[in-house]
């Protein structure tokens, strides 16, 4: 256990060093993911055209929310694996006994904290230029909402990284989450609130790790209402499946990987 | 106790076969066609404890899969391998802290941070405690001469000192076994010797085993007292690298400054005349002929200087390749 947490610690420190080295990226990269702020400025216009249940203040909380909690569930671990495999970097990996993947999780986690700075600089940008819309969460709505959003990153590492495996096949895996991202993109929330899909549709995404990965704590957090347990234990479902389908992947790639010269 | 045995193995690789143009992109598309290549064929070999051992072999002889497949990063399509008691493709966590794989082709360093992170990161997966870990690092900087280089960002190095601080890691959880695919690939002649003689005091002072894949002969030479040659996937020969040179070069160069120019038909009689310059001469005897030549060269002509060297190693082992057979 204590060899465990030194590992973890170690990780985490060096590669939050190595997150730092990209000061002005890091920057790019909040900037990059500005689209819920695009899609606030639109669905605040259509909101005040009086066509839905959410008020343009809402909408605005939604899609900063929605900001905030890409910030923290952004995930890029298919373009390195993808790489690794490929190039062959993967071999000296594998020679140490510990499991790639936790490098990869280390640079995530460690990632966001670099993050930080930035995201939270621009959400209080936000708010100094439109006042109306500052809210605070619920206590229960913000750690219900926290809680999400680590589950939401967590969810959407697993199901990345499960497609990222098919790079041992495949040449560009990649583009499996190109399409997958489609999806994403309609289906979390990401584009505009679920609240606005038809309730038959809205009822069988739900069943789908989609709205979790926004959607679900972004919810919590704004303050729509949402099964907060069904949530979870659908997250939790989806997350037990994909590490399930990304270990037998990962034996069976390992495999191919050697076969074909590593 | 052997440390490393291999028992005829065998690795055949599947590759993609594609014609050319948009009919071979389709037909390619479609329906896939492989070729099978035998990379690996029947090698066997021992090694023991603390030996240094050349592997040598032109490119695609099969030098660095085998290599592979003594790490576990490949499996063997036939035959057995085992390596310091473990058999190497189930990776097993005790296997892998006592072996270590260095490609001068690959880093493990993350190259935008200090090696020193990097350091960190191996101390906490093999479980080095600090105290361990500052001991080794100061050990091995100072073997390596790399102290004050450790906590600069590793894309600042020199490709040398990136080479050594790759070393440094690769070894920082004192493996038993070094696999080393061509460390000095790319150093300049100071950076090899520096790494030359670092392998050789890291293998005494801890009775390391060494397999060495290297195209400068000097690596070989300096490091091997014994070789393996590895030809089209096949093991051509196993034995001393002395040995191999005798009766790869049953001759010797003769290099003589004579004091006036003599006839060729003057000097043919003392051995193959390969060069004739002015006053100097360069001439090929047979090693078992040599004491006799070189007393009769003294006695008849007018000589200013002389030497005696073996012809170049490259050329040498160049020539065995080309034969394709050592016997």
């Amino acid at each position: 256990m204590k060899a465990i947490l030194r590992t973890t610690k170690t990780l985490l420190v060096v590669y939050y060093a190595y997150m730092v080295e990209y000061r002005a990226e890091l920057l790019l990269w909040v900037l990059a993911n500005s689209l819920p702020l695009i899609m606030m400025g639109v669905w605040s216009q259509a909101a005040a055209g009086g066509q839905f249940s959410l008020t343009a203040l809402d909408v605005a909380r939604y899609f900063i929310s929605v900001f905030v909690v890409r910030q923290f569930t952004i995930v890029w671990v298919i373009y390195d694996f993808e790489r690794e495999v490929v190039e062959g970097d993967l071999s000296p990996r594998l020679l140490q006994p510990i499991d790639p993947v936790w490098r990869h999780v280390a640079g995530h986690v460690s990632e966001r904290w670099a993050r930080l700075p930035f995201s939270v600089g621009l959400v209080l940008l936000f708010f100094a230029l439109y006042p109306e819309a500052f809210w605070w969460p619920s206590p229960l709505g913000l750690i219900w909402g926290c809680l999400a959003t680590v589950m939401a990153f967590i969810l959407r590492f697993i199901i990345q990284y499960t497609f990222a495996m098919f790079a041992f096949w495949l040449e560009r895996a990649t583009a499996i989450e190109q399409l997958w991202f489609l999806f994403y993109l309609f289906l979390s929330g990401m584009i505009a609130p679920l609240d606005l899909f038809p309730e038959a549709v809205r009822a069988v995404v739900m069943w789908t790790p989609f709205p979790y990965l926004i959607y679900f704590p972004v919810s919590l957090l704004v303050g729509i209402s949402t099964p907060v347990a069904k949530g979870f234990a659908i997250m939790l479902a989806w997350c037990g499946l994909g590490i399930l389908i990304n270990r037998w992947l990962w034996r069976r790639g390992i495999k191919h990987y050697s076969g074909m010269g590593a | 106790m052997t440390i490393i045995t291999c028992d005829h193995l065998d690795k055949v690789y599947p590759v993609a076969i594609k014609q050319p143009g948009l009919k071979g992109t389709l037909s390619h598309f479609f329906q896939r066609q492989h070729r099978l290549v035998q990379a690996v064929q029947a090698v066997s070999f021992k090694i023991e404890p603390g030996e240094v051992v050349g592997f040598l072999g032109p490119n695609g002889a099969g030098k660095t899969t085998t290599l592979k497949m003594l790490t576990g990063l490949i499996h063997p399509s036939r035959g057995q391998v085992q390596v310091a008691g473990h058999i190497p493709v189930r990776r097993n966590a005790k296997f892998l802290e006592k072996i270590t794989l260095v490609m001068g082709q690959k880093q493990q360093l993350l190259w935008d941070l200090p090696a020193m992170d990097s350091l960190k990161i191996n101390a906490a997966v093999y479980k080095i405690s600090n105290r361990d870990f500052q001991h080794r690092v100061n050990e091995l900087s100072e073997m390596l001469s790399l102290a004050d280089k450790l906590t600069q960002p590793v894309r600042k190095l020199s490709l040398g000192e990136r080479m050594k601080a790759e070393l440094l890691a690769a070894l920082l959880h004192r493996p038993q076994v070094l696999f080393l695919d061509e460390p000095t690939l790319g150093l300049d002649v100071n950076a090899q010797v520096s790494v030359r003689e670092f392998l050789k005091e890291y293998n005494q002072r801890y009775d390391a085993t060494i397999l060495l894949t290297s195209h400068y002969m000097a690596d070989i030479t300096a490091l091997c007292d014994r070789v393996l040659l590895i030809h089209q996937g096949q093991l051509i020969y196993d034995g001393a690298l002395n040995q191999l040179l005798h009766q790869f070069a049953p001759y010797r160069e003769v290099k003589l400054e004579l004091m006036q120019p003599q006839a060729p038909a003057a000097l043919e009689i003392y051995g193959e005349v390969e060069e004739i310059t002015g006053r100097e001469v360069r001439l090929l005897v047979r090693r078992e002929d040599l004491t006799r030549t070189v007393s009769q060269v003294l006695a008849n002509l007018p000589v200013l200087d002389l030497t005696i060297t073996d012809p170049p190693i490259e050329e040498i082992i160049g020539r065995v390749f080309q034969s394709g057979k050592v016997t």
